[in-house]
């Protein structure tokens, strides 16, 4: 095979130059900016910055408070994605056996992606209020004295409900399609194999579409750890205090309203890092498990 | 060459149409704000008023969102060369923008500089000292002045037969009789400034090392980790605790929405929230002062202004320079200052629109709007003038967090104030280091 098919050699990266350049432009240099200020101390104006080493790390790494706020991030990323994904797998498969009236089951759990995500948050929030809240009427019925904003807990439990209820069309749709890509022929010798439904789930089913839930995996974490973003926000509405919140927020906190570019900026590297820890480990470890048709 | 030829006449045409405009329209001068709703519709409306009483300058106000983010945004703004000739600074955020040196032009410089009158005297004392230096030289010019008053539920009141409380005793004594009658006697929207802040300054209290801060940034601690500071928290807490005081989360409206809805009989909210509360109220309410505590010494001095302040950006041409003084006098004049007070409930800073308020009988129909201004004139003391804190919003964070904990039952008010003075001292010392 030839394997050299331009015959100017310069046009192949003339033609990448677009790209690459929107790569540069938003995200390494802001990232080399980022990591140039993380090692510095900067008066919000600019007026002059002094060199700090790896100070703003230490402090940032040092601090109860960063340290709560990252075993939340974890603990709420890992149930996002878990409860998202399970739920959306679940409605997926029970609306692909569905033969009438299909399409208005998948219609009404579709719509919901079709809401921004700020006006899903402020559903969300409304639904849970203080003042007008329905869910604390259910919740009182059981004992459960609902306290949004001032417990911990019970903050924490709505942001999850909010985050997955808002991400399960979305899964939903991508496992549904992936259910119905897979190819009736192997359905059926499965099912002449196998009478368990449960077992040809598990054993046919599922590895068919694990290169969808893979997918799925890898977007459901960004979107926890970062797409939440504007859930936290209307949750907390503008004051933090003792609220969970998201190492995202804790960045968007320090640097834009305190205006600590150098403790904000060290905060963005560390998850800068995160994140390309996380990628290698699913594309090492998982994504080998899994099988593309 | 003849593709040359139009491209330098155009040049030519468009450098003329350039110059013209200079010669002919007013000098441009844009004003950046973090006021929204009906607030945000006044500031239009004096904007307009400033545009039609002269022709040399033209005004453009632009709302950038919340105060946090209209700071921040002109910050942004600036560090790029982009900065508006006028920027809204909260009352937090004084600390950030005053020892950024450099970065704005005191406004009393500014006015002097165009050729304007300029006296401190004009303005009442409440106001004089905390957006000045330690020589009292105004940086910022008041614009946008809040007192955290008492509002007060009259039905409440008239159903268990007490009178409003003038301190904290008195509330205790009947606060049994308010909870009897089926209101929760007292709620508040903001702890940080209402009871933490003004605290201070209502008791005469020192809240900063360095003379409140205002002598420096190096070495500044804070000084909440108080005998006084921390008794007011554990009796909120007792309160809380016996039903005597309702905490609804760090939000402001969620505090304020059981007072309008008559389930409340006290509410510690702001002098500015005085034309809102009109509509949303659903009974009869006064106002009076925020109370203090008169077993402290000294107790009864007035309060911080709270609110927000104009700042003249540094970099700016002259003529936009004048633009924003002439802008600065606009608004300090009685009429304007008056029709400010009137539409937004937000006191009048200077006397001479004071004065005007009283002669026209405005306290007379309206006496709650009076509450603000009255507070803001009571005797001054020695820590009631300001205080000036870097990474104050920070700081402010810190507590909301604490103070939620104390309520949620995760700390103790010990404990609380404590983790506030170190890390509230960590940050001070971070800002020392950047603005040294």
């Amino acid at each position: 095979m030839k394997r050299v098919q331009f015959t100017n050699a310069s046009l192949p990266y003339l033609l990448l130059l677009p790209q690459l350049a929107i790569i540069v432009i938003f995200f390494y240099w802001p990232s080399a900016q980022a990591i140039q200020s993380s090692f510095y101390l900067e008066d919000p104006f600019g007026f002059g910055s002094t060199f700090v080493g790896m100070e703003n790390y230490t402090d940032v790494l040092g601090s109860n408070e960063y340290a709560s706020i990252a075993r939340f991030t974890i603990a709420f990323t890992l149930l996002v994605t878990f409860l998202s994904l399970s739920i959306a797998l679940l409605l997926a498969v029970k609306a692909d056996a569905v033969l009438k009236g299909s399409s208005t089951y998948k219609t009404l759990l579709m719509w919901v992606y079709a809401v921004a995500p700020p006006v899903a948050g402020l559903m969300g929030v409304m639904f849970f209020d203080m003042h007008i809240g329905p869910f604390l009427k259910v919740a009182a019925f059981f004992g459960w004295d609902f306290k949004i904003g001032l417990n911990y807990f019970d903050t924490a439990f709505a942001m999850v409900v909010i985050a997955v209820w808002k991400q399960i069309p979305y899964n939903f749709i991508f496992f549904l399609s992936g259910l119905q890509a897979i190819p009736k022929s192997v359905r059926e010798a499965s099912m002449i194999d196998c009478r368990s439904g449960f077992r040809r789930f598990w054993s046919i089913i599922l590895p068919l579409l694990a290169p969808t839930a893979f997918f799925l995996l890898i977007i459901n974490m960004t979107y926890s750890l970062f797409d939440t973003f504007g859930i936290v926000d209307v949750v907390v509405k503008d004051k933090a205090a003792n609220n969970p919140i998201t190492l995202v927020y804790k960045v968007y906190m320090d640097g834009f309203r305190g205006g600590d570019l150098g403790g904000s900026s060290a905060q963005s590297v560390i998850l800068m890092l995160v994140v390309f820890v996380l990628t290698i480990f699913q594309f090492r470890f998982i994504e080998r498990r899994v099988h593309y048709g | 060459m003849a593709y040359r030829k139009t491209v330098a006449s155009l040049v030519a045409a468009a450098a003329l149409l350039g110059t013209s405009n200079v010669s002919f329209a007013a000098t441009e001068i844009s004003w950046w704000h973090g006021m929204g709703g009906r607030n945000q519709e006044v500031i239009n409306e004096i904007s307009e008023k400033f545009n039609a009483s002269q022709d040399a300058c033209h005004l453009t106000p632009l709302s950038k969102g919340t105060y946090e983010e209209a700071l921040n945004s002109g910050i942004a703004a600036f560090r790029a060369g982009e900065q508006p000739n006028i920027l809204q600074v909260f009352d937090a955020g004084a600390a950030t923008i005053i020892n950024a040196k450099g970065a704005v032009v005191p406004a009393e410089d500014l006015i002097k500089d165009a050729g304007h009158e300029f006296s401190r005297d004009a303005f009442i004392d409440g106001v004089r000292y905390f957006y000045a230096d330690k020589d009292g030289k105004f940086i910022g010019m008041p614009f946008n002045s809040s007192a955290p008053i008492m509002y007060i539920n009259d039905e409440a009141l008239k159903k268990a037969g007490v009178e409003a409380p003038k301190t904290w005793e008195e509330f205790e004594t009947i606060a049994p009789k308010l909870k009897e009658a089926g209101f929760i006697p007292l709620v508040q929207s903001q702890l940080t400034w209402e009871f933490t802040e003004n605290f201070f300054s209502r008791h005469n209290l020192q809240f900063a090392t360095n003379n409140n801060g205002y002598d420096g940034v190096k070495d500044t601690k804070i000084l909440v980790n108080t005998p006084e500071h921390k008794m007011m928290y554990s009796k909120l807490k007792e309160w809380y605790d016996n039903g005597f005081f309702g905490y609804y989360g760090a939000g402001w409206s969620d505090n304020q929405k059981p007072f309008e809805e008559n389930k409340v009989a006290f509410w510690i909210g702001s002098s500015g929230s005085f034309g809102g509360l009109q509509k949303s109220a659903q009974m009869p309410f006064s106002a009076t002062f925020l109370p203090y505590w008169s077993s402290v010494e000294g107790a009864g001095t007035n309060s911080f202004i709270g609110g927000a302040a104009l700042f003249a950006f540094a970099k700016k041409p002259k003529e936009e320079n004048d633009c924003t003084a002439s802008f600065f006098q606009f608004l300090t004049s009685a009429e304007i200052q008056y029709f400010w007070h009137k539409s937004t409930g937000y006191v009048p800073i200077t006397k001479a629109a004071y004065e005007m308020a009283q002669e026209q009988g405005y306290y007379k129909e309206t006496p709650q709007a009076e509450v603000g201004i009255q507070q803001l004139m009571l005797k001054g003391g020695e820590w009631s003038k300001g205080y000036r804190m870097g990474f104050y919003p920070q700081i402010r964070e810190i507590m909301e967090r604490e103070y939620n904990k104390i309520f949620a039952n995760e700390t103790s008010v010990d404990d609380a104030m404590k983790t506030i003075e170190e890390e509230g001292n960590k940050l001070l010392e971070r800002f020392a280091k950047t603005a040294g």
